[in-house]
This record gives C-alpha cells, structure tokens and sequence, in this order.
C-alpha cells in the first residue's frame, strides 16, 4: 500500500527534466507521465509518517537518516574507545560504575552494591556476558582485542562514511547541482537501509559466545582467520558479513552519486561550476566504487577460510595460501579509503573556508586537480601499511616514493585554503572555526604521515602509537571537524533552524582542546616505544614511564566524549527551539541556498539556471560581496575584466 | 586569473547528459565497473597464489578440469549474447514478439550453462575435487604446495560467476515478462539494453574466467 503512494513521487519533475527520472525503478513511468499533473509538486501531497520518516525516498530526509544512524554509532564507537583508554590507564583495575570493590576482588567480602550484583552474576549458571568480558568490571585482555577492534570498525565504516558520504552526499549533492533528486531514489532507500542492517549484524557480534571480532579493524590473516589465535568465534564472521552488507550500500549509493552528477546537472552547471564539496563527494563516490568491491572479495574469501575450511589466507603442512595475500587485498581497499574518509571533509572545509572568508577559493581548479591526483596516487600506496610485513627493498623504495608524493598534492590544498583566507574578510563562526580546525589538524596529520612514509623511519616507528596518533589527527582531526563544522553550517538548510551558537562554540573549543591533549602525546609515547593494540602497557619496563601520560591522555579522551554530548544536545534541542533562519543565513552563493527553508519536496519551485562559479564572493565593483550562482550576469559588469 | 575564470559566463555552456535518454543505462554501466574490481580482484588473487605456489606447486588445469566440455559452455554463452544483441535489435524496429523470441532464446542459453555448470560441479565433487582437496592426478612427488587451493579457487571463481548468471536470468526473465505485457516499444526499450549490458559482460567475463581458470 506505501508503495502505490510513492510512485506518484517520481513524477514531481517538469518537463525540462522530464528524461531525468526516466530510469528502471519506475515502471510505466513514461506512459504515465503525460496524464500525470505534471506540476504534482505544486499540490501539497500528504505522505504518510512511513514513507515521509522511515521508508523515504527523498534525498534530503535520506541524508538525515544517514547523519542520525552515523551520531548514533558514533557514540557507540566513542564508548568503546573509553573502555580501552581506561584500561590502558589503569591496566587492570575495575571500571568506575559498574566495578566491584578492591576487597571483593581480593578476598571475596562483598562490601558495595556492585559487589553485591557481581555475587549475583557469577553464582548464576548462566554464562552472562558482563561475566565473561568483564569480570568483576575488569577488562580481559581478550576483551581488549575486541573492544579496539569494534572502534575502529564502527568509526571508519558506520560513523565516518555514513555521515560523510551518506548524510552531505545525499543531502547536498541534488541541492547544490540543481536537481529535484538522486537518480535513482529507490536505490537510494535500499542504501540507507542495507548500511543499517549492516549495523544490526555489527552489533549483534557483541552478543554472541566468544565476544565479537578481535583481528584489528584490518582482520589480518592468520589471526581472522583461525578462532584458535584469538579465540573469536561467530563475531568474526558477523563481522566479515556486516562488512560485505556495508559494501553493497557503498556500492549502490556510489551508483547513484556518480549517476546523478554526471547526467542531472541544472543547466549551466558544468564540472568547472561544481562546488568543491560536490567534487570532492564524485571522486570519493568513483573511489568508493572502485575499492569496495575488492574488500567485498577478500571479505568472501575469508569467510570461505573461516566456514568451509579453506586455505586461502592461512598455510597448512600440505601447503596452502598467503596471509600477505589478504594484506594487499585489504590495502588495496584500504588505502582508497583513506582518502574516502578525508576527501569530503577537504570538500566541506573549502566550502566553509570560503564563504566565511568572504573570498573566492583560491586556485579552484588546482583544487579539483590536487583533489583527482591525490585519488589516483592512492592506488599506487597500498604497500606502505605493508613495509614490516616483508617486501623486496625495491618494492619498499617504489611505495614510500609514491606515498611522498601524495604530500604534494596536499601542500597545494592546504596552501589554497591559507590563499583563500589571506586578507579576507573573516568572519570567525563555529563553521569558520572547525573549518580552520580542518586545515591545522590535517597539517599535523599529513605531516606525520610523511614520517611514516619514509621505510627507514617505519621499521622503527611502525605499528607504535605514533601511527595511532598520525590517523586520529587525520580522521578525527580532519574528517570529523569536517563534519562538525559542515552540520553546523547545513543544519538551517536541513531543519530550518540555527544551532545555538554558544553551545557550537563550547562544544568546539573542548573539542579542540581536549582532541589535541587526547592525541598529541601519542606522538611521544610513540616514538618512545610504545606499541599499539596492548591491553597492559605496564607489563612492560621500558613503558613504566609513561603510567602518567596514559592517564593524561585517557582523561582527555573522557572529556573529548562527554563534551559530544554537548553536540547532540544542541542538535536535537535546536531542531524544535532553536532560532529560526531565513533561507540563505550564511550569504552563500551556492544552489542549495536558493532553496526555499524548509527545503520541499522537488527541492526547486523551478530548476535555478547556473551563470558562474560557485565562489563569487567580494567580487571587485560589485554592491553586494557575493554573487548566487543562479543570478543572471547584469549587462554591463563582466565586460570591464 | 582565477576571477577571469569564473566570471567567464556564458548561458551556453550547458553540458548535457552522458545518457540523456537514459538514467539507468548509465547506472548500469557505472554497476559494471565496480564489479569488474570484484573480479578483478578474485583473479587477482588466483594469480598471487597460483605464482606463488611454483611452477611445479601447481596442477594443470587440464589434469583435472574437462577443457571440452567448458569450450562448449564458453560456445554457448557467446551464442546467448549474439541472441540477445538480435532481442535489442528487434524491439528497436518495433517487432515485439520477435524480441519476446530471442530474450527466450538468451534466457535458455543462461539456463542450460547453470545445467551444464551445476553437472561439471557433481562430477567434480564426485571424482574429489573439493574446497579442501584434490583428486588424484598424473603429478607425483609427495605434496604439493598449492594442491589444497586448487579447489577453492575454482570453486570460489566459478562459483561467483555463476551467481552472475543466475542473476543475469532472473532478470531477463522479468525483462520478457514486461515484454510480454507489451512494455516495450520501437520508441521505449533502454531496459532491454540495459539487461543487454549486463549479459555481455557476464559473458566477457566468462571468458576470462575460461582463459585464466581452465586454459593457462
């Protein structure tokens, strides 16, 4: 029955668009069309609450599931990160809350309440899960395997690329190309949902006997593969499936992304009138496609490995496979996803950079460049995550040439959005901050990286946490300030309503504050030795010295979590109570901001023609500083350039 | 430099669609891609281990895997492509049964390859070649480095292609049933070239599948 409601949806579009929506997913659509109210978007159709909230096929309420899903996880994944900084704090004492007492450990004698419920749980015959990961509310080693293994897990597939990728791609990138929808808006609703059954087998991994997967995010062959290195039974298979789940999502939403920007463009809107974040979301739809399915495959074998006994990944006495060969398939997928992680988030911070610096981006089309050769070289890079697995010196020098020259493209990005602000108008807004907060934190970030790169330099600091601190500087740094500063700037587009300034501006300055004490030391415990993934670093002499500092970094890593909680406070507040925003708040020049707030369906009253670039901003002998793309040139005023 | 570009303004600089009359047409082609890494990525790997199991690690594929019989299928699915080309090229004149015909010719061509593939798979079974081992063959020397991967990777190859094809005729199916029902006209066919697109890279990769897996 829902679905006869919503095929109506698809004829929304007038007739200059009329071949847009011409696609597979709506049959009889041509037929129908001419009989059809051809302006059905001008009728104020009701949609029932399922298929306007749940099962919606509109990109804008797509992208706000997406961003839902993804702070959901976030906090998911941002917990269980908690759990092991305690640990590696405090290696072995019991959690606070939910721990028993130092004399109930000891001796038995049951004196707290929490005591009291631990007495309860292991007199009981059932094998609880609190019992067996965390005894008495201590950590188990093998729950430490777990535990680090699930955050960064949920962090890069279901917080990160959701939010990236699914909530801005699908929000902004019909809005800002001038189209009424994505190309195909079933397939769109079949994304979003794949990505949350994905997550439901993601987190039912954590309920199953033997607790959930505990490889390392990168599932490195032989420890995947065999239950006997890490004990790990179902949850390593229900990680393996939920990943294959998440690559079908990526695989159809990407479908759909590249579609819409290549054919659905309002007129006037070439490539070269993109806006940066648009183009950025292309090249990582094109990555996304291209690298998915290669983990899908090796996610195959895998699972082959671990079922029905085959040796793809592990060798036996009669022979066998390579565990190499899953290194390179994974980084073979893995390292384009690097760059699916922190492309957008260059997206976002050129769009804040510029508009708030009131300043046309500097060198747009070395931009787009930079943007396309960064995500070309990324396939050429995989071997560097490989260089202690065992290569030939050769390959090594190949890879590490290859990874330095990444650094050029990215100077010229980071120099470009110095450019842009230089002697700008600046106007310091919480999108204006994170946005800065992008390009600083990506600097460090891309820098240590340049270190890692270096195959002498790796031997020694490889897998310590100087690699932890590189990545955190440039997902968290980077991709999430991103993120912050890019729902701070949309969230009037997308509810109608300014977030609350003083809250933006709290949340961002414990979060840059608490993100830099957080991770910064990492670099020094790094180079000093410290390895990463273990769950007792006092077990160790030469680690006795930095008791402090893991105690250091694990408060400011509480802070940094409670202080999200200042974020989805302020977003869910805001969207009932918060100040109600005009259509184009910000002054921005791009399409989405010609729509009217709250965006309707169909986006557009009539598809806005495009004139020129996206960054007309303080254009010299123009009234006002910033020119819409839509506006049509008045007669006079191109012809003095 | 940067201001000459964007204030170069011209209202005809509209680029148009790559596939004006069709969305999905592209789509499909964009679908294609990505799974050729999926393959790509499974021969990939058939090729890191069969290299590193040695010259001699490795059985002939001949030895154990009829050549005759997959020639034959291989014959087959090309034949099903040239079908469904004249499917494409029959709704484009407006003939609608003759198209009806030849998806029906394309659909039995997909159908006996799953036959012929499900039979060499019992036969294969049956005579020992399984995911973890291999039937006796005229190799000797004791054990051989790749022998236990042999199976798998065949399994695993194949097995994802026929999954393809399977696919592939499920939806052909529906195509001819809409044709059926008289959907398509000389004016309105992009679903049929749509379906055409997948079938043919189904059978390209077939033959890459034929060449790397049962040739070399």
């Amino acid at each position: 029955m829902q679905e006869n409601e919503n095929i109506s949806h698809e004829h929304d579009d007038d007739e200059q668009h009329e071949h847009a929506h011409d696609d597979n997913d709506t049959p009889q659509h041509t037929h129908e069309h001419d009989d059809d109210g051809q302006h059905e978007h001008e009728h104020h159709h009701e949609e029932s609450f399922i298929r306007k909230y749940i099962f919606s096929l509109d990109h804008k309420m797509i992208g706000k599931q997406f961003l839902i899903y993804g702070l959901i996880m976030l906090f998911v994944g941002g917990g269980l990160a908690l759990l092991f900084r305690w640990q590696l704090a405090y290696p072995g004492e019991p959690l606070p809350i939910i721990g028993a007492s130092e004399q109930y450990i000891e001796d038995g004698e049951v004196v707290t309440k929490n005591d009291e419920r631990w007495e309860k749980i292991f007199e009981s015959e059932k094998e609880e899960l609190m019992e067996t990961h965390f005894p008495n509310g201590v950590i188990e080693d093998k729950t430490y395997n777990m535990l680090f293994t699930m955050h960064a897990t949920i962090m890069v597939f279901f917080v990160v690329v959701p939010i990236l990728v699914g909530a801005f791609g699908n929000f902004l990138i019909p809005l800002m190309i001038g189209t009424r929808d994505m190309a195909f808006p079933i397939l769109n609703m079949l994304s979003f949902w794949l990505a949350v059954l994905a997550a439901i087998v993601m987190a039912a991994g954590f309920f199953v006997p033997g607790g959930h997967a505990g490889a390392g995010w990168t599932g490195y062959a032989p420890l995947s593969v065999d239950p006997q290195w890490t004990d790990v039974g179902w949850g390593q298979n229900l990680w393996a499936i939920s990943l294959l789940i998440q690559g079908f999502s990526s695989l159809v939403g990407s479908i759909n992304y590249i579609t819409t920007v290549i054919n659905m463009r309002a007129p006037g809107m070439t490539f070269f009138r993109l806006p940066l974040v648009i183009w950025s979301l292309f090249i990582v739809a094109i990555l996304l496609l291209l690298a998915f399915p290669v983990l899908s495959s090796a996610l195959a074998l895998l699972i082959f490995d671990r079922l029905a006994g085959t040796t793809f990944f592990t060798t036996t006495t009669e022979g066998g496979g390579d565990p190499l060969l899953w290194q390179h398939l994974f980084w073979f997928f893995g390292h384009p996803e690097v760059y699916i992680l922190i492309l957008p988030g260059m997206g976002i911070a050129s769009e804040l950079i510029a508009v708030n610096s009131r300043k046309p981006i500097f060198g747009y089309r070395s931009m787009v460049y930079a943007m396309i050769a960064i995500a070309f070289l990324g396939w050429i890079v995989w071997g560097h995550h490989m260089f202690q697995s065992g290569m030939r010196p050769g390959m090594g020098s190949f890879f590490m040439t290859t990874t330095m020259l990444i650094a050029v493209p990215s100077a010229i990005k980071t120099f470009n959005w110095l450019g842009t602000m230089f002697r700008g108008s600046i106007r310091f807004t919480t999108p204006m901050l994170h946005g800065i907060a992008f390009v600083s934190m990506f600097v460090i970030g891309g820098l240590s990286g340049i270190y890692m790169a270096n195959t002498p330099v790796d031997i020694y600091i490889h897998d310590t946490y100087y690699i932890v601190a590189h990545i955190h500087y440039v997902v968290f740094g980077g991709s999430l300030f991103a993120m912050f500063g890019g729902i701070v700037f949309w969230y009037p587009k997308m509810y109608g309503r300014y977030m609350n300034d003083t809250l933006s501006k709290i949340h961002f300055w414990i979060t840059f504050i608490a993100f830099n004490c957080t991770f910064f030391p990492m670099h020094i415990l790094g180079v000093g030795g410290h390895m990463r993934r273990i769950a007792n670093p006092q077990f160790y002499d030469f680690l006795q010295g930095f008791e402090g500092m893991n105690i250091f970094i694990t408060m400011s890593a509480f802070t940094l979590g409670f202080a999200q909680l200042i974020l989805v406070f302020n977003f869910f507040w805001s969207m009932k109570l918060g100040k109600v925003a005009e259509k184009n708040p910000w002054n921005v020049t791009t399409l989405e901001w010609e729509a009217p707030t709250p965006v309707p369906h169909g986006n557009f009253a009539q598809i806005p023609t495009v004139y020129r670039g996206p960054y007309e901003y303080s254009v010299p002998g123009e009234e006002s500083d910033w020119i819409p793309q839509a506006q049509p040139e008045h007669a006079p005023a191109s012809a003095g350039d | 430099m940067e201001q000459a570009t964007t204030l170069d303004h011209t209202e005809d600089v509209y680029e148009p669609s790559l596939t004006p009359d069709s969305l999905g047409k592209l789509g499909m082609w964009i679908f294609l891609i990505g799974d050729t890494m999926s393959f790509g990525a499974l021969l990939a790997a058939y090729a890191a281990l069969r290299a590193g199991a040695g010259v001699i690690g490795w059985v002939p594929p001949s030895e154990i895997l009829g050549i005759n019989l997959t020639a034959g299928m291989t014959f087959l699915l090309i034949c099903s492509s040239v079908t469904m080309v004249k499917a494409l090229e029959s709704i484009q004149k407006g003939n609608v049964s003759r198209m009806c015909t030849f998806l029906g010719l394309t659909i039995l061509g997909g159908v006996i390859f799953l036959g012929l593939q499900a039979y060499e798979w019992t036969h294969l079974i049956k005579h020992g070649l399984t995911l973890t081992d291999i039937p006796e063959h005229g190799l000797k020397g004791g054990a051989i480095s790749g022998s236990n991967l042999f199976g798998p990777t065949f399994y695993a190859i194949t097995g994802f292609h026929g999954l393809h094809v399977t696919g592939g005729v499920i939806y052909l199916i529906v195509i001819l049933i809409h044709g059926l029902r008289g959907r398509y006209t000389a004016e309105f066919n992009h679903e049929v070239e749509i379906v055409g697109l997948y079938w043919h890279f189904v059978d390209l990769i077939w033959i890459m599948v034929f060449t790397f897996i049962y040739l070399l």
